[in-house]
């Protein structure tokens, strides 16, 4: 069976897992595991530079035919999050941003009402925007609105490797919203980001799992197999769950005389 | 005359422009961003932006991220 490409704002892609490039332990593991799980979209974050230390850039080991979708990170409001968008524009790396807005230093969870608000000025801007929202299907339709190239709602806590916790809530958001689904945050395993694509989810965003694996190269690699797998089985026309069991094997027919029915 | 650079205050003792600046507190140029007083200031215009007390420059780049 072969599948049709992922498209985000007119751009063709063939693989469906993302990856974030934080936490890794140096940068040829991120490489190799780039490589190994053929991310074509990954994400990474602008920061003041360190006056003091020199410290290679990351972005000479993104290998350059991969889309760079710089988030933004440490915004607290839409402007906050506007004032990243345009600054990553100017180094001339693409207009391809996450919005990322965190109030809340404990659970990190994205405010979307700002979120909206960053998204339709930067959309008006000409810039790619891929909000990363809580689930909620009044926000995904608001971000329709206001020109998002996809919707990125969270499986659970940033950096928790929960799993698919807000599952209903994706669910919702899959068959109610045109915008590719792109599960964010909370993926822990590859049987996770195949729980995604197996409900439908256009792709999946992997960060943390993969960067703290003892080998994330490895690890990049499953994530990209369980992808597959998941899509293929959401492309199959997965049989629905049920709450009875209902028999594998045909009865045998002839231990009983009375044979059970239903 | 100083100037904050990445919130730090840095004794300028001539004059510069943005692109001296940048060679004198960044390793490398490649892939700095340049904020000076609020406004995104394009590598292209660095070398003519003068640089006057109490100004306020941020020097941005990527870093690893989810």
């Amino acid at each position: 069976m072969t599948d049709t490409p992922l498209v985000i704002a007119g751009k063709s892609f063939t693989s469906r897992f993302f990856l974030g490039t934080g936490k890794f332990k140096n940068k040829k593991d991120l490489s190799d595991s780039i490589a190994a799980g053929g991310s074509q979209i990954v994400t990474v974050a602008l920061r003041r530079i360190d006056l003091d230390h020199h410290e290679e850039n990351i972005l000479e080991h993104i290998p350059p035919h991969v889309t760079l979708l710089t988030n933004t990170s440490g915004a607290r409001t839409a402007q906050e999050a506007v004032r990243i968008a345009r600054l990553a524009r100017a180094s001339g790396c693409g207009d391809w941003v996450k919005i990322e807005v965190i109030n809340d230093s404990k659970y990190l969870l994205p405010d979307n009402q700002e979120t909206i608000k960053a998204t339709e000025i930067l959309a008006a801007e000409g810039f790619v925007v891929l909000p990363y929202i809580s689930p909620d299907l009044y926000a995904a339709r608001a971000l329709v609105k206001a020109g998002a190239a996809t919707v990125m709602p969270l499986g659970s806590f940033i950096g928790s490797n929960q799993g698919i916790k807000t599952k209903e809530f994706i669910q919702v958001l899959i068959n109610e919203i045109e915008l590719p689904i792109v599960v964010d945050a909370g993926i822990g395993a590859p049987s996770d980001a195949a729980q995604a694509m197996e409900m439908g989810a256009d792709a999946v965003l992997v960060n943390t799992a993969v960067a703290t694996a003892q080998n994330p190269v490895v690890l990049a690699r499953a994530f990209a197999l369980a992808v597959e797998a998941g899509r293929l089985a959401y492309l199959s026309g997965l049989p629905l769950e049920r709450f009875i069991a209902n028999a594998s094997s045909p009865l045998t027919g002839f231990l009983y005389d009375d044979i059970p029915t239903n | 005359m100083n100037i904050i650079i990445n919130g730090k205050s840095q004794a300028l003792t001539t004059a510069q422009n943005l692109s001296d600046i940048v060679s004198t507190f960044c390793k490398q140029s490649r892939h700095v961003i340049s904020e000076l007083n609020g406004a995104i200031i394009p590598p292209e215009q660095w070398s003519q932006t003068l640089l006057q007390d109490g100004d306020v420059l941020e020097l941005v780049t990527f870093v690893g991220g989810g």
